[in-house]
């Protein structure tokens, strides 16, 4: 595993009129859990499909209906749990969360307050090459997700799509441990990377797959440690929760805003209110959405329908003993096995697909050069045409060919770039390819010898920069290879135009 | 005797030796299911449906495929979902509701041949002691005195009202506080509620989900333990549903209870408890003591915090469970004023669809749940269940096989009389009951005797978890013993 130690990133400063201020933030993601079924019904999770038409009795509410656990969503919580490092428990509890809402049916929502499935956990959060935030997770826990209301078809009457009403939600609740906008970005997207290494969410911000409620208040300097110390809230701001947020770059945006609103509260002699804010993205502001005398009261009490929930060990143990990788080993070993920077590792293993692709490619080759190719090469490739790496034309078995072309000298960087446009267009085995296609760089020295004495009999003056200064020498490597339609090997002009020149 | 007024076992019987058919003895009750409008107990019939189970019966009979309930016409109280058929729950909210499913409970008596006749009064939502909550008026005790009429009581009561006056063999009951037990001991029948766990929920509009039980209602003993036979049984579908084998309870009527040890809980025997009562409850173990019984004093401490705890409890959970009754996609919508939104769709529909108890109970269980009252309530009422269970399992395990108590404080009571009442002096009905829901246990309700003024009396019986075989076995003895032979005269 990990045997990096990482400094802890500093927090965001604002400078306010009276002084600095600082941020803390905790977050409660909501996760979709990826199933086919739903958490308490065997109706279809599936997105897209027209209105109501994946709705159980018991999603509906009929009178008499009930709730039967789904033992996948469970597992799926669980191998989440452990993806987190927390404590799984073993006997967990369902409560009912009551209010009224017409996307609502039952009129309260099944959740876990009091006995959640996972406790404490953590998340590393990359901020640089050797910095990281570790954000402690407080508990995950399942609970549904509710229909969508849909206000906009009919002037006089609202709709209700019962489709979504009951599929796998994970909370997943941090500790305040995050310190800044950024941070709260890149705690999501770490969290959402494990989540899609995992397979238990599919993490499409977009579908609302995953949300974020930002719960974000202000200090001073000091405070925050004070608080660490000891865990006495009285020493942090009045937080405000921003709902509903599935962007990061409008999480980053809400943050800010809302930060700076607070201060500029707080330095008028003003009062922050605890209260419930949405994100307008539009206006780039945060607005209220119900003060505390207004929130609800949810009236949880533990759910009478559902037993408590007691899983085995041995289960636990069997889950644990099939997870995959994870990012941050994932990334450990790419540095260490293959040679890859910091930020080339970062790019690889962001996701599975792409460490996948770079594994295939980069087994028995040189990993930096695979990394170089891949990054560049092909991502640089398949942003152009807006492709994902599975929607790669060329598979690693292609890129791996080229490359083997570049290592025994076959052919010249140059060409391999060539060479790898005709692969993404036309297709074909790259060493067939470049051999139908005349690809050989030119390693006879003769040829190169000769084009290199021409160049230096022509021009006297390089020769005397180039003897004053060396880096200048690459001149007549450029020249040469100019001559030979890149077909010469650099390595080789190189070497001869230093011995020429005598330097 | 016409075969509208026979047992269960009599019918399956005379049904398997091919003595009367299942259409002809369908059709006995139909017959008295119409003459019997004025008892207010079936609030929706279905004849069609009957006679098509009937000629089914009567088919698996003749291939001679005919389990106990094969064409065995029965009544189903309203709160069960029946599929196309009106399940309402006595209630104007659940006001054209046809379910398109069948709960698990009426699944599994067609499966096994049963015959339905129709849909069941009930006080709405099951909430109620006299059946007078039901949006389709009381039903009526058949036993009468003076010519005063009297309540069946419930919320059972068209269930009770329907077997005591022969509509039909027998009938299904609920029980959340002693719904079953309750009117059974009104109209001098039998009314078993089984464990918790024991018969599966699914299908059955809920009220108060941890105490809700189904049970059989019916004019004997083995009449219970035949039917509860047919209703019992792990469903997957209720995760509540205990994975547990049905022992076969009719076969547990041996009827020697030799040995076994009866408590007395000295806390049954309440202040300004009826002589009759006291009477009846003591006639009853000196019953069970000539047939070989020890009887002893328990003591069942927390018992005076049970109905307190009941009445925190069931509201609580009632509340949530009836917040999906909120006119947006079944039952009852209000007709709105222009310019109304969601709020007032909400208020407009429930304060018109929910009777005043059910009101009433959800503005109490809505009050116990909210922030700042939770743990001084509900948690509270929780503790207590704890304890009483605890009451309980301590006099098991000093080796008590059943506990004798009264079934009610009193006989049926006249409809109306409680009208003005307050509503505790309705809700000390469940006094001997609740403790039973509370603590999980089977509990059942033997009539075994008459009151001066010519009224039924019942006995409650309570057993281990999980020993209904045994329970109806102390019941059985008991019946035997008793000899209660009384019907009502039929005035209607």
């Amino acid at each position: 595993m990990l045997d990096i130690s990482y400094e802890a990133p500093r927090p965001k400063i604002i400078a306010g009129a009276t002084g600095d201020w600082e941020l803390v933030i905790g977050m409660e993601i909501h996760a979709q859990v990826a199933s086919n079924a739903k958490l308490f019904s065997g109706a279809s999770t599936q997105v897209g499909a027209e209105p109501n038409s994946n709705v159980a009795f018991v999603d509906a509410a009929m009178p008499g209906m009930l709730p039967v656990i789904n033992e996948f969503c469970v597992e799926q919580a669980v191998r989440s749990g452990l993806g987190l490092k927390a404590q799984i428990n073993l006997r967990s509890a369902f409560d009912r969360k009551n209010y009224f809402y017409p996307d609502l049916p039952q009129g309260y929502q099944i959740s876990q307050l009091y006995h959640p499935i996972v406790g404490e956990g953590e998340v590393l959060v990359e901020m640089g090459p050797g910095v990281a935030r570790h954000v402690r997770i407080e508990r995950i826990h399942l609970e549904q997700d509710a229909g969508k209301s849909i206000h906009d078809m009919d002037p006089n009457m609202s709709f209700v799509d019962f489709n979504r009403t009951g599929v796998a939600l994970m909370e997943i609740v941090s500790r305040p441990d995050i310190r800044g906008p950024e941070e709260a970005a890149a705690y999501v997207a770490k969290l959402r990377q494990i989540l899609r290494y995992l397979g238990t969410c599919d993490g499409n911000m977009q579908n609302g797959n995953l949300r974020a409620d930002v719960n974000v208040s202000v200090c001073r300097p000091g405070d925050y440690e004070r608080y660490q110390a000891t865990q006495d809230f009285s020493h942090l701001g009045t937080r405000c929760e921003i709902k509903n947020m599935n962007s990061l770059r409008f999480i980053q945006a809400a943050i800010e805003y809302e930060a700076r609103r607070q201060i500029a509260i707080l330095e008028d002699g003003g009062k922050v209110d605890q209260e419930t804010r949405l994100y307008d993205p539009d206006k780039g502001e945060t607005r209220s959405m119900r003060s505390k005398e207004e929130a609800h009261d949810y009236r949880y009490f533990p759910c009478p329908d559902l037993l408590p929930l007691e899983i085995e060990q041995a289960w636990v143990d069997e889950i644990a003993a099939s997870m995959p990788e994870l990012p941050d080993a994932k990334k450990a070993r790419f540095m260490a096995d293959f040679g890859l920077t910091d930020y080339d590792a970062n790019v690889l293993t962001a996701e599975l697909d792409n460490a996948a692709f770079f594994e295939a490619v980069a087994q028995g080759r040189d990993g930096k050069q695979a990394a170089n190719w891949i990054i560049n090469e092909l991502f640089g490739r398949l942003n152009k045409e807006g492709k994902s790496v599975t929607e790669s034309p060329l598979s690693p078995a292609q890129i791996g060919g080229v490359l083997d072309l570049i290592a025994s000298g076959e052919i010249t960087t140059k060409m391999a770039k060539d060479l790898f446009e005709i692969l993404w267009t036309e297709g074909g085995n790259p060493a067939e390819v470049a051999a139908a296609r005349g690809m050989k760089q030119v390693t006879d020295t003769g040829a190169i010898e000769r084009a290199l004495d021409e160049l230096i009999a022509a021009n006297p003056d390089q020769v005397e920069k180039a003897k004053v200064n060396a880096k200048l020498a690459g001149w007549f490597t450029g020249q040469v290879l100019k001559a030979t339609g890149g077909k010469a090997n650099p390595a080789v002009v190189n070497q001869m135009v230093a011995q020429k020149l005598g330097l | 005797m016409s075969a509208n007024s026979w047992t269960i076992a009599a019918a399956r019987d005379a049904l398997r030796k091919g003595e009367i058919s299942a259409t002809d003895l369908t059709m006995a009750c139909l017959t008295a299911i119409d003459a019997g409008d004025a008892l207010g107990a079936f609030v929706h019939k279905t004849p069609e449906i009957a006679l098509d189970q009937a000629r089914a019966a009567d088919a698996r009979l003749r291939a001679g495929d005919a389990p106990s309930m094969c064409g065995i016409p029965l009544g189903i109280k309203d709160l069960f979902a029946t599929r196309g058929v009106p399940s309402q729950a006595a209630s104007n909210i659940l006001g054209g509701f046809k379910p398109e499913y069948e709960s698990t409970v009426t699944t599994k008596l067609f499966d096994a041949g049963a015959v339905m006749l129709g849909k069941l009064n009930m006080d709405e939502f099951a909430m109620g002691s006299s059946n007078e909550t039901s949006c389709y008026g009381n039903a009526v005790n058949p036993w009468k005195v003076d010519g005063r009429k009297l309540t069946p009581g419930g919320s059972s009561g068209g269930s009770a009202a329907a077997v005591a006056g022969d509509l039909c063999l027998a009938a299904t009951g609920t029980d959340t506080g002693g719904s079953i037990r309750q009117p059974a001991a009104f109209t001098g029948i039998v009314g078993i509620k089984p464990t918790y766990g024991r018969v599966s929920r699914w299908g059955i509009v809920a009220f108060a989900s941890s105490l809700d039980q189904a049970g059989p209602m019916t004019k004997t003993v083995r009449d219970a333990a035949i039917f509860l036979q047919a209703m019992a049984g792990h469903d997957p579908k209720d995760s509540t549903s205990a994975d547990l084998p049905v022992p076969d309870f009719e076969a547990a009527l041996t009827g020697d209870i030799r040995g076994k040890k009866i408590g007395l809980p000295r806390e049954y025997r309440m202040d300004g408890m009826p002589a009759e009562i006291d009477k009846l409850w003591a006639d009853g173990a000196a019953m069970l003591k000539d047939a070989g019984a020890e009887i002893v004093d328990i003591s069942l401490p927390h018992t005076k915090y049970a109905l307190p705890a009941y009445y925190v409890i069931a509201p609580a959970e009632a509340s949530s469970n009836l917040a999906r009754y909120d006119g947006v996609r079944y039952g009852h919508r209000a007709k709105l004023a222009q310019g109304d939104g969601i709020t007032e769709m909400y208020e407009k529909t429930r304060a018109e669809g929910f009777g005043k108890e059910v009101q009433r109970r959800v503005m109490i269980g809505t009050y116990v749940l909210s922030a700042g009252f939770y743990d001084a309530y509900y948690n509270r009422a929780r503790k207590v269940r704890a304890l009483i269970k605890r009451d309980f399992e301590l006099a098991f395990a000093a080796g008590v096989d059943a506990i004798l108590t009264p079934a009610t404080p009193s006989a049926a009571f006249g409809l109306g009389e409680m009208s003005s009442a307050d509503p505790i002096e309705m809700y000390l009905n469940d006094v001997f009951t609740v403790t039973v829901n509370l603590a999980g246990l089977p509990g059942i309700s033997v009539p075994v005797g008459l009151d001066k003024q010519g009224l039924p009396l019942g006995l409650q019986l309570i057993g281990r978890p999980w020993e209904e075989g045994d329970l109806l076995n102390h019941a059985y003895v008991l019946e035997r013993a008793a000899g209660f032979v009384a019907k009502p005269a039929k005035w209607w």
